[in-house]
């Protein structure tokens, strides 16, 4: 259960949120024509006959997007269903050629499925919870107007009209900022696991709208407001705290909240009216008649399902259970596809070099990916090229760390060289000197010298001191300049030191 | 030599691959009859040129022995609802003024590439909206009939009704018609030709101007069966570009045509005896049984119970889908654009559409947006739609009596223009018994039967199975066979 509440003068309230989430799929070509869908293309650059609503144009549905949809809501657990349908969603903008969007109101083609966000007391998830998702329907983008190219006149460019979109509905599940913040980033990562949409809401490949009310807790669900088009995880969080403010304000203060439509300045962090309800459009929904029923074959459901990757729950519990990592190294490495694919590369890699099994190194690759190498990228800055940092470049230096041929340190300073030159590890660690000294004749004489020098030491450790064990490994490392093999150093001041 | 403009597609076809003339002659011989047609107005556009250079490809491949294609040589009308690649494209509307389309349809271009060429775009009721060609923001198209003793005008039919007029006066042998519920059969009808709406998805609707979406459907228009049949294979065809095309081979219509009709049994719809049709059309009606008893099929009475509903339903089906369907037609991007000074982007598509649209389109399209508003949509779109459901079932159920049901096109011949104008119910009426085989997606045709005492064409139709034209052709060949139509309107162009 949340505990995030509202403090009202009038005691405690809870907020309400259902998260609508328009995800462009990853395609090609758009929904109902071969044009492209490439980002940041020169304006209508990118438009068919179609696209244009030219007259005697038809839609004709794409196949892959269709895919992606379906496969996205396999990944939700969803119910798919084999027959859906389009239908006209009518009124008149400059952006929308046809007068109309084709979407789907009345049989989406994915029904309900759930998604779960973990547990997080940091950001105030007290649990893991399964927050239900509606649908996901297919439907057309709209294309954009532009108001800052003529001075009395707008243009428009419909590079983006027709692009594939899968608005993916929550159920009024969430009840705080972080759980909506946890939910679209939890779905914004099975969205790129699954490769459906690319995840980018930078460049508008994914927004929510967003729908708050608050009520008292234990009461009927309040009046929403939807607030639309929010392109970050943060402003989704900023619309929501706002929101629910705005509407225990006004609930407070003895009005009541109007059902209608907002918008969120970011400059601000405000939100305010787009259209009331009374303003809202009549869409007069229609099945689209140019258009037949979608109709699902088994083998296309087949294949889609075969066509799954393995999802960031499954692979989270995986890491844990099959390769022993810690519930936070394990959910840290399955959170996005970038993270999880390196590191299974490089523990492919790291395996192969060391001749262990995956199971073995497992821990030591983690800790590797998530803490050691993130730290020296950051302390190289710019000078780093990382596309140097290769799965076999880093394995390398994970074999020779495993053999103890360097040291932890020695390790860092060779990924510093890889990531800075490119050059190969085993020959950095040659020619840098950067190798740990395990003759055990060096390390003798240095150690000798030391004990010859601390003589005072010497008795004191023998009287009980303990503790300068440590003293003395320093002062050898140190005569060493660092490159003697811990354990050896160890193993010999021990003997010597009775 | 024979006067060319009197033959037909076949007798073109052949004659210039027999070498009895050559495609650039009969080219000559009808864009001349065109150029002195402009009385009948059934033409916006012409394109003599078209036909030329599409005559002098075919007259070149024959030089050289090539085929020359099942259209090879035959010049034809084009209803300016199909989009032309570079040719005014107007659905006969303000609307879309000076619209030159950067494509061509799918229909026009599988019938130059059979070798027809095209004689210019024809006149028809704007955006395919009438049953009299008085719609056209063009004017109004005159049939070339005329009642017996009379000079006053007389109505074509629509909406294909440029087409009617231009085969009926032979001033183009064949021409395309589209047919949304009854645009093709009903001008036939009146005009004493032919046409032909093949089964829903037979002819791809990519680059036809869209009526109602899941109705419209292009279909021929010619002075016989066998005409029909060889450029209906031309313009027939699965079209990737058209979700709602048929993924089925063309038959060889032409090749299978048989008079005979022995084993066939034609059912005789008891519904279709409606009150207000003609004394003459009911006579036609019983002739026509008798033509096809003749040719060897049994005639059965059948039953369609819901044709009451048919044209209610449709009259609330078509309008909603055209209502969103011309919603394109906003003034941002191609034909007329109306913008006031000082005007923002609602008042442009206020003015735009008010000026580009004719009366009879603003009709539909308030019907059309009424019927489909929040809180009316279930109680006229979604009834509409179950009464189409159970009009399809009635013609299942029948078909399994019958092979073909045999009724009038329509309840009266055609009347004078301007008499109907004030009575848009009247009008709607005309198309009462074309409509339900639109519904249903059928194949239907009409054929010319005889003249009545006016001396004005009445027509017969044919309704067949989904995807049987043949039968519907083979009837229509058996009944123009026995009725032996070969009146021609006198001319007065």
């Amino acid at each position: 259960m949340s505990t995030y509440r509202i403090q009202g003068a009038t005691g405690e309230w809870e907020v309400v949120i259902g998260l609508e989430v328009h995800a462009q799929v990853t395609s090609n070509a758009k929904l109902f024509s071969g044009a492209s869908t490439a980002f940041g293309a020169e304006p209508n650059s990118q438009v068919s006959l179609v696209d244009a609503a030219m007259p005697g144009m038809l839609p004709v549905p794409n196949r892959e997007c269709i895919r992606q949809a379906v496969r996205t809501g396999m990944a939700i657990e969803a119910e798919i269903n084999k027959y859906s349908r389009f239908d006209r969603k009518n009124y008149f903008y400059a952006d929308l050629p046809q007068g109309y969007q084709i979407s789907q109101l009345y049989h989406p083609i994915v029904g309900e499925g759930s998604l779960l966000i973990e547990q997080d007391e940091k950001t105030g998830i007290p649990e893991d919870k399964t927050i239900g998702i509606e649908r996901i329907h297919v439907e057309q983008d709209a294309g954009k107007l532009m108001h800052d190219q003529h001075p009395t006149m707008s243009y428009v460019d419909l590079n983006r009209s027709g692009v594939a979109l899968m608005e993916i509905v929550s159920k009024p599940d969430m009840r705080s900022p972080a759980e909506a913040g946890a939910y679209v980033r939890k779905l914004r990562s099975i969205l790129r696991y699954v490769g459906s949409c690319d995840g980018n809401m930078e460049e508008g490949s994914m927004r929510a709208d967003v729908n708050v009310s608050v009520r008292k807790p234990g009461d009927e669900f309040g009046t929403r407001t939807e607030t639309k088009n929010v392109n970050s995880v943060r402003f989704v969080m900023q619309v929501i705290e706002y929101e629910a403010n705005r509407q225990v304000d006004v609930l407070e203060s003895g009005g009541s909240v109007d059902q209608e439509t907002r918008l969120f300045d970011v400059a601000t962090g405000t939100t305010r009216t787009m259209r009331s309800k009374e303003d809202a459009h009549d869409y007069r929904y229609f099945p689209d008649p140019d258009l037949l029923p979608l109709v699902l074959e088994d083998d296309f459901l087949e294949d889609c399902r075969a066509s799954l990757p393995e999802l960031p729950d499954a692979k989270r519990v995986r890491y844990e259970t099959e390769l022993g990592l810690t519930p936070y190294n394990a959910r840290e490495l399955t959170a996005e596809v970038e993270t999880f694919a390196r590191f299974e590369t490089l523990l492919s890699a790291a395996a192969d070099a060391i001749a262990k099994p995956e199971t073995k190194i497992a821990t030591q690759v983690a800790n590797w990916a998530l803490s050691v190498a993130p730290g020296v990228i950051k302390q190289v800055g710019d000078e780093a090229d990382p596309s140097h940092a290769t799965g076999e470049r880093q394995a390398a230096i994970l074999a020779m760390q495993d053999k103890s041929e360097i040291s932890g340190s020695q390790a860092k300073e060779i990924f510093e060289i890889v990531l800075k030159t490119g050059r190969e590890p085993d020959e950095i660690a040659d020619t840098e000197g950067l190798k740990q000294v395990s003759d055990t004749g060096a390390i003798e004489a240095a150690i000798d010298e030391i004990l010859a020098n601390n003589q005072d030491k010497v008795e004191q450790y023998k009287g009980g001191k303990d503790k300068l064990f440590g003293f003395f490994v320093g002062q050898t490392m140190k005569a060493m300049q660092g490159k003697a093999n811990p354990q050896v150093v160890n193993q010999i001041l021990k003997d010597k030191l009775g | 030599m024979t006067d060319l403009t009197n033959l037909g597609v076949k007798a073109i076809r052949d004659g210039v691959a027999g070498g009895d003339f050559t495609a650039r002659e009969v080219a000559e011989a009808f864009n001349a009859a065109v150029a002195q047609a402009a009385e009948l107005n059934a033409f916006i556009v012409t394109t003599p040129e078209h036909a030329l250079a599409a005559a002098d490809a075919t007259d070149a491949k024959r030089a050289a022995g090539e085929d020359l294609g099942a259209m090879g040589g035959v010049p034809i009308g084009m209803k300016d609802l199909f989009a032309s690649h570079g040719v005014q494209t107007t659905a006969a509307s303000d609307i879309l003024g000076g619209f030159k389309p950067e494509y061509e349809s799918t229909v026009s271009q599988n019938l130059w590439n059979a070798g027809a060429g095209m004689l210019g775009k024809l006149n028809l009721d704007q955006f395919a909206m009438g049953s009299s060609n008085e719609t056209s923001a063009f004017g109004n198209v005159a049939s070339p009939w005329r009642k017996t003793g009379s000079n006053a005008a007389m109505s074509p039919g629509g909406s294909s009704g440029g087409s009617s007029a231009a085969v009926a006066s032979r001033i183009a042998p064949a021409a395309t018609g589209t047919d949304t519920g009854g645009s093709i059969r009903q001008p036939a009808a009146f005009t004493g030709i032919c046409g032909i709406k093949p089964t829903y998805g037979r002819c791809s609707r990519w680059g036809v101007v869209a009526f109602a979406s899941s109705l419209d459907q292009a279909g021929p228009m010619a002075r016989s069966v066998e005409d029909c049949s060889i450029m209906l294979g031309a313009m027939a065809g699965f079209d990737a570009k058209d979700a709602t095309s048929l993924k089925m081979d063309v038959p060889d219509w032409e090749a299978a045509l048989s008079a005979d009709l022995k084993g066939k049994k034609v059912g005789i719809p008891k519904e279709y005896r409606m009150e207000g049709t003609d004394q003459e059309i009911l006579d036609s009606w019983e002739q026509g049984k008798a033509w096809l008893k003749d040719a060897g099929a049994e005639v059965v009475d059948v039953s369609l119970p819901h044709t009451k509903y048919a044209l209610p339903a449709y009259y609330i089906i078509a309008p909603a889908e055209a209502s969103s369907n011309l919603a394109r037609y906003d003034g941002v991007r191609y034909g007329l654009r109306d913008l006031p000074d000082g005007a923002g982007l609602q008042d442009m598509y206020a003015e735009t559409r008010a000026a580009g649209f004719g009366d009879e389109v603003k009709r539909r399209i308030l019907i059309g947006t009424y019927v489909l508003s929040a809180g009316f949509y279930d109680a006229y779109y979604n009834q509409a739609q179950k009464v189409r459901a159970l009009v399809s079932r009635d013609f299942e159920n029948a078909f399994a009596e019958c092979d073909l049901i045999l009724a009038p096109t329509t309840p009266t011949a055609s009347f004078p223009l301007g008499s109907l104008n004030d009575d848009p119910l009247t009008m709607y009426l005309n198309d009462v018994f074309a409509v339900p085989a639109s519904l249903a997606g059928l194949p239907a045709m009409s054929v010319p039967a005889s003249l009545n005492a006016d001396g004005l064409p009445l027509g017969l139709q044919l309704v067949g199975r989904p995807f049987d034209e043949q039968s519907v052709l083979n009837a229509g060949l058996a009944i123009q066979q026995r009725a032996g139509f070969d009146h021609a309107p006198k001319k007065w162009w």
